[in-house]
Protein backbone atom coordinates (compact mmCIF):
# COMPACT_ATOMS: atom_id res chain seq x y z
CA UNK A 1 0.00 0.00 0.00
CA UNK A 2 1.11 3.54 -0.67
CA UNK A 3 1.27 5.90 2.32
CA UNK A 4 -1.92 7.50 1.12
CA UNK A 5 -3.74 4.18 0.88
CA UNK A 6 -2.48 3.22 4.34
CA UNK A 7 -3.92 6.47 5.70
CA UNK A 8 -7.19 5.86 3.86
CA UNK A 9 -7.36 2.29 5.18
CA UNK A 10 -6.89 3.56 8.73
CA UNK A 11 -9.47 6.30 8.24
CA UNK A 12 -12.04 3.81 6.88
CA UNK A 13 -11.38 1.40 9.74
CA UNK A 14 -12.01 4.26 12.16
CA UNK A 15 -15.32 5.12 10.47
CA UNK A 16 -16.38 1.48 10.31
CA UNK A 17 -15.25 0.47 13.80
CA UNK A 18 -16.99 3.40 15.52
CA UNK A 19 -20.27 2.31 13.92
CA UNK A 20 -19.79 -1.41 14.38
CA UNK A 21 -19.00 -1.06 18.09
CA UNK A 22 -21.68 1.53 18.85
CA UNK A 23 -24.22 -0.43 16.80
CA UNK A 24 -23.44 -3.52 18.84
CA UNK A 25 -23.72 -1.69 22.19
CA UNK A 26 -26.99 -0.10 21.10
CA UNK A 27 -28.42 -3.42 19.93
CA UNK A 28 -28.24 -4.58 23.54
CA UNK A 29 -31.38 -2.52 24.18
CA UNK A 30 -33.33 -4.72 21.77
CA UNK A 31 -35.95 -6.42 23.93
CA UNK A 32 -34.96 -4.29 26.94
CA UNK A 33 -35.98 -0.77 25.88
CA UNK A 34 -37.69 1.45 28.48
CA UNK A 35 -40.77 1.66 26.22
CA UNK A 36 -41.62 -0.18 23.02
CA UNK A 37 -41.00 2.84 20.76
CA UNK A 38 -37.49 3.30 22.15
CA UNK A 39 -36.73 -0.40 21.92
CA UNK A 40 -37.61 -0.16 18.21
CA UNK A 41 -35.70 3.12 17.79
CA UNK A 42 -32.49 1.66 19.26
CA UNK A 43 -32.74 -1.45 17.10
CA UNK A 44 -33.29 0.72 14.00
CA UNK A 45 -30.38 3.02 14.78
CA UNK A 46 -28.16 0.01 15.53
CA UNK A 47 -29.17 -1.48 12.17
CA UNK A 48 -28.27 1.73 10.34
CA UNK A 49 -24.92 1.91 12.15
CA UNK A 50 -24.02 -1.70 11.44
CA UNK A 51 -25.08 -1.22 7.81
CA UNK A 52 -22.81 1.83 7.55
CA UNK A 53 -20.00 -0.15 9.23
CA UNK A 54 -20.38 -2.89 6.60
CA UNK A 55 -19.94 -0.33 3.82
CA UNK A 56 -16.95 1.46 5.37
CA UNK A 57 -15.22 -1.79 6.34
CA UNK A 58 -15.93 -3.31 2.93
CA UNK A 59 -14.26 -0.34 1.32
CA UNK A 60 -11.36 -0.60 3.79
CA UNK A 61 -10.85 -4.21 2.71
CA UNK A 62 -10.78 -3.15 -0.95
CA UNK A 63 -8.20 -0.44 -0.24
CA UNK A 64 -6.05 -2.89 1.72
CA UNK A 65 -6.21 -5.34 -1.17
CA UNK A 66 -5.53 -8.49 0.85
CA UNK A 67 -8.88 -10.10 0.22
CA UNK A 68 -10.40 -9.23 3.58
CA UNK A 69 -14.09 -8.34 3.37
CA UNK A 70 -16.22 -6.48 5.92
CA UNK A 71 -16.94 -9.69 7.86
CA UNK A 72 -13.27 -10.64 8.04
CA UNK A 73 -12.42 -7.20 9.40
CA UNK A 74 -15.32 -7.19 11.86
CA UNK A 75 -15.01 -10.69 13.24
CA UNK A 76 -11.36 -11.66 12.87
CA UNK A 77 -9.46 -8.68 14.20
CA UNK A 78 -8.54 -8.41 17.87
CA UNK A 79 -9.18 -5.43 20.13
CA UNK A 80 -5.70 -3.93 19.63
CA UNK A 81 -6.40 -3.58 15.91
CA UNK A 82 -9.68 -1.73 16.31
CA UNK A 83 -9.67 1.98 15.52
CA UNK A 84 -12.86 3.11 17.22
CA UNK A 85 -13.02 5.98 19.69
CA UNK A 86 -13.28 4.88 23.32
CA UNK A 87 -16.55 6.86 23.67
CA UNK A 88 -18.46 4.26 21.66
CA UNK A 89 -17.23 1.18 23.51
CA UNK A 90 -18.43 2.23 26.98
CA UNK A 91 -21.26 0.01 28.28
CA UNK A 92 -24.80 1.17 27.46
CA UNK A 93 -25.42 2.41 31.04
CA UNK A 94 -28.89 3.76 31.86
CA UNK A 95 -31.07 5.36 29.19
CA UNK A 96 -29.73 8.82 30.02
CA UNK A 97 -26.19 7.66 29.32
CA UNK A 98 -27.28 5.85 26.16
CA UNK A 99 -28.93 8.98 24.74
CA UNK A 100 -26.28 11.48 25.87
CA UNK A 101 -23.55 9.35 24.30
CA UNK A 102 -25.72 8.89 21.20
CA UNK A 103 -26.13 12.65 20.94
CA UNK A 104 -22.40 13.32 21.34
CA UNK A 105 -21.58 10.70 18.71
CA UNK A 106 -24.30 11.65 16.19
CA UNK A 107 -23.36 15.33 16.40
CA UNK A 108 -19.71 14.34 15.83
CA UNK A 109 -20.81 12.14 12.89
CA UNK A 110 -22.90 15.04 11.55
CA UNK A 111 -19.73 17.09 11.11
CA UNK A 112 -17.53 14.28 9.82
CA UNK A 113 -20.05 12.88 7.32
CA UNK A 114 -20.81 16.41 6.14
CA UNK A 115 -17.13 16.77 5.24
CA UNK A 116 -16.89 13.31 3.67
CA UNK A 117 -19.94 13.92 1.47
CA UNK A 118 -17.74 16.34 -0.45
CA UNK A 119 -14.85 13.86 -0.71
CA UNK A 120 -12.97 13.69 -4.00
CA UNK A 121 -13.23 9.91 -3.62
CA UNK A 122 -16.56 9.14 -5.32
CA UNK A 123 -17.37 5.89 -3.53
CA UNK A 124 -16.55 7.34 -0.12
CA UNK A 125 -18.63 10.44 -0.87
CA UNK A 126 -21.60 8.27 -1.85
CA UNK A 127 -21.45 6.10 1.27
CA UNK A 128 -21.04 9.18 3.47
CA UNK A 129 -23.98 10.95 1.82
CA UNK A 130 -26.23 7.98 2.54
CA UNK A 131 -24.97 7.69 6.13
CA UNK A 132 -25.46 11.44 6.61
CA UNK A 133 -29.16 11.16 5.74
CA UNK A 134 -29.61 8.37 8.28
CA UNK A 135 -27.58 10.21 10.87
CA UNK A 136 -29.89 13.24 10.76
CA UNK A 137 -32.66 11.04 12.16
CA UNK A 138 -30.34 9.64 14.84
CA UNK A 139 -29.15 13.07 15.84
CA UNK A 140 -32.59 14.54 16.10
CA UNK A 141 -33.86 11.59 18.11
CA UNK A 142 -30.95 11.76 20.58
CA UNK A 143 -31.08 15.56 20.89
CA UNK A 144 -34.79 15.36 21.72
CA UNK A 145 -34.08 12.87 24.50
CA UNK A 146 -31.22 14.95 25.91
CA UNK A 147 -33.56 17.94 26.17
CA UNK A 148 -36.48 15.86 27.46
CA UNK A 149 -34.40 14.28 30.20
CA UNK A 150 -32.22 17.30 31.03
CA UNK A 151 -35.17 19.66 31.22
CA UNK A 152 -37.43 17.05 32.80
CA UNK A 153 -37.82 15.89 36.39
CA UNK A 154 -35.24 16.24 39.14
CA UNK A 155 -34.41 12.55 38.71
CA UNK A 156 -34.06 12.66 34.91
CA UNK A 157 -32.03 15.88 35.12
CA UNK A 158 -29.55 14.46 37.61
CA UNK A 159 -29.15 11.30 35.55
CA UNK A 160 -28.65 13.25 32.32
CA UNK A 161 -26.10 15.51 34.00
CA UNK A 162 -24.21 12.52 35.42
CA UNK A 163 -24.27 10.92 31.96
CA UNK A 164 -22.91 14.08 30.36
CA UNK A 165 -20.15 14.42 32.98
CA UNK A 166 -19.07 10.84 32.33
CA UNK A 167 -19.43 10.75 28.54
CA UNK A 168 -17.73 14.13 28.13
CA UNK A 169 -14.49 12.73 29.53
CA UNK A 170 -14.28 10.48 26.46
CA UNK A 171 -14.79 13.12 23.79
CA UNK A 172 -11.22 14.45 23.89
CA UNK A 173 -9.98 12.22 21.09
CA UNK A 174 -12.94 12.63 18.71
CA UNK A 175 -11.36 15.31 16.56
CA UNK A 176 -7.78 14.13 16.73
CA UNK A 177 -6.34 13.59 13.27
CA UNK A 178 -5.50 9.99 12.39
CA UNK A 179 -2.09 8.96 11.09
CA UNK A 180 -1.42 10.44 7.67
CA UNK A 181 -4.48 12.69 7.80
CA UNK A 182 -2.56 15.38 5.89
CA UNK A 183 -2.20 12.98 2.95
CA UNK A 184 -5.98 12.62 2.80
CA UNK A 185 -6.82 16.30 3.28
CA UNK A 186 -4.25 17.30 0.64
CA UNK A 187 -6.18 15.31 -1.99
CA UNK A 188 -9.60 16.31 -0.71
CA UNK A 189 -10.41 12.72 0.29
CA UNK A 190 -11.25 13.47 3.92
CA UNK A 191 -11.84 16.68 5.88
CA UNK A 192 -9.41 17.88 8.52
CA UNK A 193 -10.89 16.73 11.83
CA UNK A 194 -9.57 19.52 14.09
CA UNK A 195 -11.17 22.09 11.78
CA UNK A 196 -14.60 20.52 12.38
CA UNK A 197 -14.47 20.73 16.16
CA UNK A 198 -15.75 24.31 16.68
CA UNK A 199 -19.00 23.61 14.82
CA UNK A 200 -19.52 20.44 16.87
CA UNK A 201 -18.92 22.31 20.13
CA UNK A 202 -21.43 24.96 19.13
CA UNK A 203 -24.06 22.29 18.42
CA UNK A 204 -23.38 20.49 21.71
CA UNK A 205 -23.51 23.78 23.61
CA UNK A 206 -26.82 24.73 22.01
CA UNK A 207 -28.56 21.46 22.86
CA UNK A 208 -27.13 21.07 26.37
CA UNK A 209 -28.13 24.65 27.18
CA UNK A 210 -31.67 23.98 26.06
CA UNK A 211 -31.56 20.83 28.20
CA UNK A 212 -30.47 22.95 31.21
CA UNK A 213 -27.37 20.78 31.50
CA UNK A 214 -23.96 22.15 32.41
CA UNK A 215 -21.12 21.26 30.08
CA UNK A 216 -18.05 20.32 32.11
CA UNK A 217 -15.66 23.25 32.12
CA UNK A 218 -12.52 21.18 32.06
CA UNK A 219 -11.47 20.20 28.55
CA UNK A 220 -11.89 16.49 27.95
CA UNK A 221 -8.58 14.67 28.38
CA UNK A 222 -6.90 13.62 25.18
CA UNK A 223 -5.19 10.62 26.76
CA UNK A 224 -2.16 9.19 25.07
CA UNK A 225 -3.10 10.76 21.77
CA UNK A 226 -4.70 8.55 19.18
CA UNK A 227 -7.73 6.35 19.65
CA UNK A 228 -6.16 2.94 19.94
CA UNK A 229 -3.92 3.94 22.83
CA UNK A 230 -6.99 4.96 24.82
CA UNK A 231 -8.94 1.74 24.59
CA UNK A 232 -10.80 0.70 27.69
CA UNK A 233 -11.26 -2.77 29.11
CA UNK A 234 -14.79 -2.81 27.69
CA UNK A 235 -13.80 -3.34 24.06
CA UNK A 236 -12.30 -6.80 24.58
CA UNK A 237 -15.41 -8.01 26.40
CA UNK A 238 -17.69 -6.58 23.74
CA UNK A 239 -15.72 -8.17 20.91
CA UNK A 240 -15.63 -11.52 22.68
CA UNK A 241 -19.41 -11.55 22.64
CA UNK A 242 -19.71 -10.17 19.11
CA UNK A 243 -17.11 -12.43 17.51
CA UNK A 244 -17.66 -15.75 19.26
CA UNK A 245 -20.08 -17.29 16.75
CA UNK A 246 -18.09 -16.27 13.67
CA UNK A 247 -14.87 -17.55 15.22
CA UNK A 248 -16.37 -20.80 16.44
CA UNK A 249 -17.82 -21.58 13.02
CA UNK A 250 -15.60 -19.84 10.46
CA UNK A 251 -17.21 -19.64 7.04
CA UNK A 252 -20.63 -20.62 8.34
CA UNK A 253 -23.61 -19.27 6.41
CA UNK A 254 -27.28 -19.14 7.28
CA UNK B 1 -36.93 6.92 -12.51
CA UNK B 2 -34.33 6.11 -15.09
CA UNK B 3 -35.09 6.30 -18.82
CA UNK B 4 -33.43 3.76 -21.03
CA UNK B 5 -33.88 2.58 -24.56
CA UNK B 6 -34.08 -0.72 -26.39
CA UNK B 7 -33.31 -3.92 -24.54
CA UNK B 8 -32.37 -2.16 -21.34
CA UNK B 9 -35.85 -0.65 -21.26
CA UNK B 10 -37.28 -4.13 -21.73
CA UNK B 11 -35.20 -5.38 -18.77
CA UNK B 12 -36.51 -2.48 -16.69
CA UNK B 13 -40.05 -3.54 -17.54
CA UNK B 14 -39.28 -7.12 -16.43
CA UNK B 15 -37.82 -5.80 -13.18
CA UNK B 16 -41.23 -4.39 -12.30
CA UNK B 17 -42.15 -7.94 -11.33
CA UNK B 18 -39.79 -7.62 -8.35
CA UNK B 19 -41.61 -6.10 -5.39
CA UNK B 20 -40.18 -4.50 -2.29
CA UNK B 21 -40.30 -7.49 0.12
CA UNK B 22 -41.23 -5.22 3.03
CA UNK B 23 -43.85 -3.20 1.14
CA UNK B 24 -45.07 -5.68 -1.48
CA UNK B 25 -47.42 -3.24 -3.25
CA UNK B 26 -44.58 -1.26 -4.84
CA UNK B 27 -42.01 -2.60 -7.27
CA UNK B 28 -38.30 -1.80 -7.20
CA UNK B 29 -38.40 0.31 -10.36
CA UNK B 30 -41.08 2.72 -9.15
CA UNK B 31 -39.33 2.79 -5.76
CA UNK B 32 -36.39 4.33 -7.60
CA UNK B 33 -33.68 1.92 -6.47
CA UNK B 34 -32.91 0.46 -9.91
CA UNK B 35 -30.44 2.94 -11.37
CA UNK B 36 -29.75 1.33 -14.71
CA UNK B 37 -29.32 -1.83 -16.74
CA UNK B 38 -26.79 -2.84 -19.38
CA UNK B 39 -27.49 -5.71 -21.72
CA UNK B 40 -25.03 -7.56 -23.93
CA UNK B 41 -26.33 -10.71 -25.59
CA UNK B 42 -27.89 -12.77 -22.82
CA UNK B 43 -25.77 -11.07 -20.16
CA UNK B 44 -27.20 -8.26 -18.09
CA UNK B 45 -25.89 -6.04 -15.33
CA UNK B 46 -28.37 -4.23 -13.12
CA UNK B 47 -27.32 -1.25 -11.00
CA UNK B 48 -29.14 -0.97 -7.70
CA UNK B 49 -28.77 1.58 -4.92
CA UNK B 50 -29.76 0.74 -1.34
CA UNK B 51 -32.53 2.60 0.45
CA UNK B 52 -30.81 2.47 3.85
CA UNK B 53 -27.24 1.32 4.59
CA UNK B 54 -28.43 -1.56 6.74
CA UNK B 55 -31.60 -2.46 4.87
CA UNK B 56 -31.94 -6.24 5.28
CA UNK B 57 -34.23 -6.43 2.24
CA UNK B 58 -31.42 -5.58 -0.18
CA UNK B 59 -30.05 -9.10 -0.35
CA UNK B 60 -33.50 -10.56 -0.98
CA UNK B 61 -34.07 -7.97 -3.69
CA UNK B 62 -30.78 -8.93 -5.40
CA UNK B 63 -31.74 -12.59 -5.37
CA UNK B 64 -35.17 -11.79 -6.79
CA UNK B 65 -33.66 -9.65 -9.57
CA UNK B 66 -31.48 -12.56 -10.62
CA UNK B 67 -34.42 -14.99 -10.48
CA UNK B 68 -36.76 -12.65 -12.42
CA UNK B 69 -34.29 -12.03 -15.24
CA UNK B 70 -33.26 -15.69 -15.49
CA UNK B 71 -36.93 -16.56 -15.86
CA UNK B 72 -37.01 -14.19 -18.84
CA UNK B 73 -34.17 -16.09 -20.48
CA UNK B 74 -31.19 -13.99 -19.46
CA UNK B 75 -28.06 -16.08 -18.89
CA UNK B 76 -25.64 -14.20 -16.71
CA UNK B 77 -27.23 -11.68 -14.34
CA UNK B 78 -25.06 -9.51 -12.13
CA UNK B 79 -26.29 -6.94 -9.66
CA UNK B 80 -23.99 -4.03 -8.91
CA UNK B 81 -24.54 -1.81 -5.87
CA UNK B 82 -23.99 1.88 -6.55
CA UNK B 83 -23.90 4.59 -3.89
CA UNK B 84 -23.63 7.80 -5.84
CA UNK B 85 -25.96 9.67 -5.90
CA UNK B 86 -27.64 8.37 -2.73
CA UNK B 87 -31.25 7.22 -2.95
CA UNK B 88 -33.94 9.67 -2.02
CA UNK B 89 -37.68 9.13 -1.64
CA UNK B 90 -38.04 11.91 -4.24
CA UNK B 91 -37.22 9.24 -6.84
CA UNK B 92 -40.39 7.34 -6.00
CA UNK B 93 -43.05 7.73 -8.67
CA UNK B 94 -46.39 9.38 -7.88
CA UNK B 95 -47.99 6.05 -8.75
CA UNK B 96 -45.88 4.31 -6.06
CA UNK B 97 -46.86 6.97 -3.52
CA UNK B 98 -50.53 6.46 -4.37
CA UNK B 99 -50.15 2.69 -3.91
CA UNK B 100 -48.49 3.23 -0.52
CA UNK B 101 -51.38 5.40 0.66
CA UNK B 102 -53.88 2.81 -0.53
CA UNK B 103 -51.95 0.14 1.36
CA UNK B 104 -52.29 2.21 4.57
CA UNK B 105 -48.82 3.77 4.67
CA UNK B 106 -48.63 7.57 4.52
CA UNK B 107 -46.33 8.33 1.57
CA UNK B 108 -43.24 10.53 1.84
CA UNK B 109 -43.45 14.24 1.07
CA UNK B 110 -40.56 16.11 -0.57
CA UNK B 111 -37.21 15.27 1.06
CA UNK B 112 -36.38 18.69 2.39
CA UNK B 113 -33.76 18.61 5.10
CA UNK B 114 -34.99 19.93 8.42
CA UNK B 115 -32.56 21.30 10.96
CA UNK B 116 -31.54 18.19 12.93
CA UNK B 117 -31.41 19.97 16.27
CA UNK B 118 -34.42 22.17 15.83
CA UNK B 119 -36.61 19.99 18.00
CA UNK B 120 -40.32 19.55 18.54
CA UNK B 121 -43.09 18.41 16.22
CA UNK B 122 -42.41 18.09 12.50
CA UNK B 123 -43.29 21.14 10.47
CA UNK B 124 -45.35 19.30 7.89
CA UNK B 125 -48.71 17.91 9.01
CA UNK B 126 -49.10 14.34 7.86
CA UNK B 127 -52.46 13.19 6.54
CA UNK B 128 -53.88 9.97 7.98
CA UNK B 129 -53.96 7.34 5.20
CA UNK B 130 -57.28 6.00 6.56
CA UNK B 131 -59.46 9.08 7.12
CA UNK B 132 -57.41 11.88 5.58
CA UNK B 133 -57.37 14.02 8.72
CA UNK B 134 -54.27 16.12 9.34
CA UNK B 135 -54.79 15.98 13.09
CA UNK B 136 -52.02 13.41 13.53
CA UNK B 137 -48.95 13.11 15.69
CA UNK B 138 -45.57 11.37 15.60
CA UNK B 139 -45.29 8.45 17.99
CA UNK B 140 -41.77 7.48 16.99
CA UNK B 141 -39.39 8.41 14.21
CA UNK B 142 -38.44 4.76 13.94
CA UNK B 143 -40.79 1.96 12.99
CA UNK B 144 -41.12 -1.66 11.94
CA UNK B 145 -38.59 -1.21 9.12
CA UNK B 146 -35.74 1.25 8.55
CA UNK B 147 -37.80 3.27 6.07
CA UNK B 148 -40.88 3.91 8.23
CA UNK B 149 -41.94 5.96 11.26
CA UNK B 150 -44.92 5.51 13.59
CA UNK B 151 -47.84 7.96 13.81
CA UNK B 152 -51.25 8.24 15.38
CA UNK B 153 -54.42 9.82 14.03
CA UNK B 154 -56.34 11.82 16.64
CA UNK B 155 -59.43 11.94 14.42
CA UNK B 156 -60.02 8.23 13.67
CA UNK B 157 -57.80 6.94 16.50
CA UNK B 158 -55.78 4.67 14.25
CA UNK B 159 -52.05 4.18 14.53
CA UNK B 160 -50.41 4.27 11.09
CA UNK B 161 -47.02 4.11 9.44
CA UNK B 162 -45.32 6.72 7.31
CA UNK B 163 -42.68 6.11 4.67
CA UNK B 164 -40.05 8.62 5.82
CA UNK B 165 -38.86 11.29 3.40
CA UNK B 166 -35.11 10.92 3.10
Amino acid sequence: MTDRDAALFDCLLGLGDDRLVLGHVLSQWCGHGPVLEEDIACANIALDLIGQATLFLGMAGDVEGKGRDADALAYFRDAVDFRNHPLVELPRGDYAFTMVRQFLFSSFAFQVLGGLERSSHQELAGIAAKAAKENRYHLRHAAEWVVRMGDGTEESHSRAQAALDEAWRWTGTLFMPGPGEDLLTAEGIAPSLPALEPAWRAMVAEVTERATLALPEEPAPTGAGYRRADQTEHLGLLLAEMQIVARSHPGAEW
Amino acid sequence: MVTLSGRAAEVMEWLREVKDPEVPVVDIVELGIVRGAEVEGDRVRVDVTPTYSGCPAMRVIEEEIVAALRARGMGEVTVRTVFQPPWTTDWMTDEAKRKLAEYGIAPPGPATEEDPIQLGPTVRALACPFCGSEDTEVRSRFGSTACKSLHYCNACHQPFEHFKAI
